[in-house]
């Protein structure tokens, strides 16, 4: 088991060179600089502007520049906002928990969404059932993430006022923050309202963030377990007077949960990237905001070490995922 | 009164270009202690006919008969949950290929284990000695740890043996073994082969044998049915069946045996034979 996960972090330290340079490149090939846009609408002399380039760095060659990056990375250093000058890490923990609590909940409302729908699709197969799931899975998966978002605020914050347009809690309330998720803090705090507030701003996000995923994992269960359902040990596990019940949710679901398994360690990635999208919509103060307020800003370090970060947490999930194949399939543990 | 009591049955598939028959009006018997084997080549029914008295097959399948009984109880009037508390207990079924007939993602013993589980009130030790008996009674060694291993790290014929044993779990009145030594080396056919006569004998089941060996059915069967494309075509004790074949098919199946080929060369069942001179020639 050692072995397997050393070697799962050796193949890490390619992907994480390959990411390095795409978030260090990329950024650079927006056209202007960090001290443009700070200057703003105020006019910069030539003079002024090459004296900040230079004390900012930005005026050395791209190589040493990011190979002083790289450097930065090692000792796990991820440098500091230009605009802020706050240290990117510190941004990053402090963002995180938000961005974690809305993945969090969209991947739960997904996997507890998509499994079922997808069993159901599967053993009803060709019923209006699965027509329905279907239909509905193709539709979800089709959607712009930020159309369907404006649709749902609409419709639920503007026209039946149930639901709060934006924010992760009621301006009404204030405590402390203690683990960074609000759903927890609100609980701490004993606040009466405090936690049916925090629940109220966090459903449209989450229904908006998990449309994607929920579609997505609804269709690999179904196909899964479609080709599952017709294997020689259903058909034994039938025989042996089981009932459908345990036929399908024991002997057929467990087989092809191996699927789907790593089709939800993929769409963390999706679910991050799809962050950015609804964190924008809803004005939520995670990564995904900060992100992309530091690309419009061209935080240089921010974009840079946030896209570092982003990836590290994508690849310890599918780390994490790799190990999982192990507990639910005993052919790769032994 | 015989265990297993089958008249006129008719399964059909619908499929896209409408439905097809698959058995069509097959009537047999078996009783107590009785081993019955049932050949044909492959389609003609033998497996989808077994499969239709247990109820095991899938929705798009339409099943009639005259009679479906077993023991005296007719099988069409029951319930599923009935008909659940029967099969696995009273009837069981092993199939051709024992390492895709088990759940890889389960270990041998808890699937043996489940059965009991099902059927029976036994507790988890009672359950798991039962197991381990199990396990010596069809010959595999190191039952204790054999009960923890994955099918995957066992051979195909470790593998029949333990869907021998988690079939005979619960003292089966009735085993149907669909093909069970196709998918199975020679010699490793022999052993399961004389496994099974040796527990049927000692047990007392009704035996029903599907396969499409004829070395098989001589070996191992008191009476045999000849099926071709889901209908009979002739019943006869072993004997008969072999000395004095009246069905024309019957006949030509026997010529295609290796050991009866004349000048060096096996016939093809059915070069010399059309389906109207098959079914004509059946004897019912």
């Amino acid at each position: 088991m050692l072995r397997f996960i050393l070697g799962r972090l050796a193949v890490l330290i390619p992907t994480f060179l390959g990411v390095s340079l795409i978030a260090f490149s990329f950024i650079r090939l927006l056209p202007g600089d960090p001290v443009m846009l700070m200057s703003g609408e105020r006019v910069m002399s030539p003079e002024r502007h090459a004296e900040l380039m230079n004390q900012l760095g930005l005026d050395r060659p791209m190589y040493i520049q990011y190979f002083d990056y790289l450097g930065g990375l090692v000792t796990g250093d991820f440098g500091s906002s230009i605009v802020t000058k706050r240290p990117v890490l510190d941004d990053f923990l402090q963002l995180f928990p938000a961005t974690l609590e809305l993945s969090l909940c969209a991947i739960i409302v997904a996997v507890c969404l998509g499994i079922p729908a997808g069993v159901l699709a599967a053993v009803k197969r060709g019923s209006w059932i699965d027509q329905t799931v279907m239909g509905a899975a193709l539709i979800g998966y089709s959607m712009p993430i930020f159309w369907w978002g404006l649709l749902l605020i609409i419709f639920f914050s503007g026209y039946l006022g149930w639901t709060p347009v934006s924010g992760r809690i009621s301006l009404m309330y204030f405590f402390p923050q203690v683990t960074g998720f609000m759903l927890i803090d609100s609980l701490l705090s004993g606040q009466a309202g405090a936690f049916k507030s925090a629940v109220t701003y966090l459903i449209l996000p989450t229904i908006v963030l998990a449309t994607i995923p929920l579609a997505v994992i609804a269709r690999q269960t179904r196909s899964a377990m479609l080709e599952v359902l017709g294997e020689d040990y259903v058909r034994t596990a039938r025989s042996k007077g089981l009932a459908p019940l345990r036929v399908v949710g024991i002997h057929a679901l467990r087989n092809a949960m191996i699927p789907v398994i790593t089709t939800i360690g993929l769409q963390v990635g999706v679910l991050l990237a799809g962050a950015i999208l609804t964190e924008t919509i809803f004005s939520w103060p995670g990564i995904g905001k900060w992100m992309v307020d530091s690309v419009f800003k061209r935080d240089y370090a921010v974009v840079q070490g946030g896209l570092m970060l982003i990836a590290g947490v994508i690849m310890l999930v599918n780390l994490i995922v790799d190990l999982l194949y192990g507990f639910i399939n005993p052919r790769i543990r032994h | 009164m015989s265990l297993l009591e089958i008249e006129n049955l008719v399964v059909e598939f619908q499929t896209a270009s409408g439905p097809f028959r698959a058995v069509d009006g097959v009537s047999l018997k078996v009783d107590e202690g009785e081993v019955l084997a049932i050949v044909g080549e492959s389609g003609s029914g033998k497996s989808v006919s077994m499969l239709a008295a247990m109820g095991l097959l899938p929705w798009t399948a339409k099943v009639t008969a005259d009679k479906l009984l077993f023991n005296g109880r007719d099988m069409q009037k029951m319930s599923d949950a009935d008909r659940r508390k029967i099969i696995g207990r009273e009837i069981s079924m092993i199939f051709q290929e024992p390492v895709a007939s088990l759940n890889p993602c389960f270990t041998v013993g808890y699937q043996i284990e489940e059965v009991l589980r099902v059927h029976t009130d036994l507790n988890r030790k009672a359950r798991r000695d039962r197991a381990i008996e199990l396990f010596q009674l069809v010959g595999i060694p190191n039952p204790e740890e054999r009960l923890g291993h994955f099918p995957h790290q066992m051979s195909g014929g470790q593998c029949q043996r333990v869907m021998i044993a988690t079939a005979l779990a619960c003292n089966p009145k009735l085993l149907i073994a669909d093909e069970p030594t196709t998918a199975l080396d020679v010699t490793i056919q022999k052993q399961i082969l004389d496994l099974l006569m040796k527990l049927q004998a000692e047990h007392g089941m009704g035996l029903i044998m599907i396969t499409h060996d004829m070395g098989v059915v001589a070996e191992t069967a008191d009476r045999v049915i000849v099926q071709y494309k889901g209908r009979k075509i002739e019943e006869a004790d072993v004997l008969s069946l072999f000395q004095n074949p009246r069905s024309v098919y019957t006949k030509a199946l026997l010529s295609a045996l290796p050991e009866n080929a004349v000048g060096g060369r096996l016939p093809t069942i059915t070069e010399n034979l059309t389906d109207q001179q098959i079914f004509e020639g059946a004897v019912r």
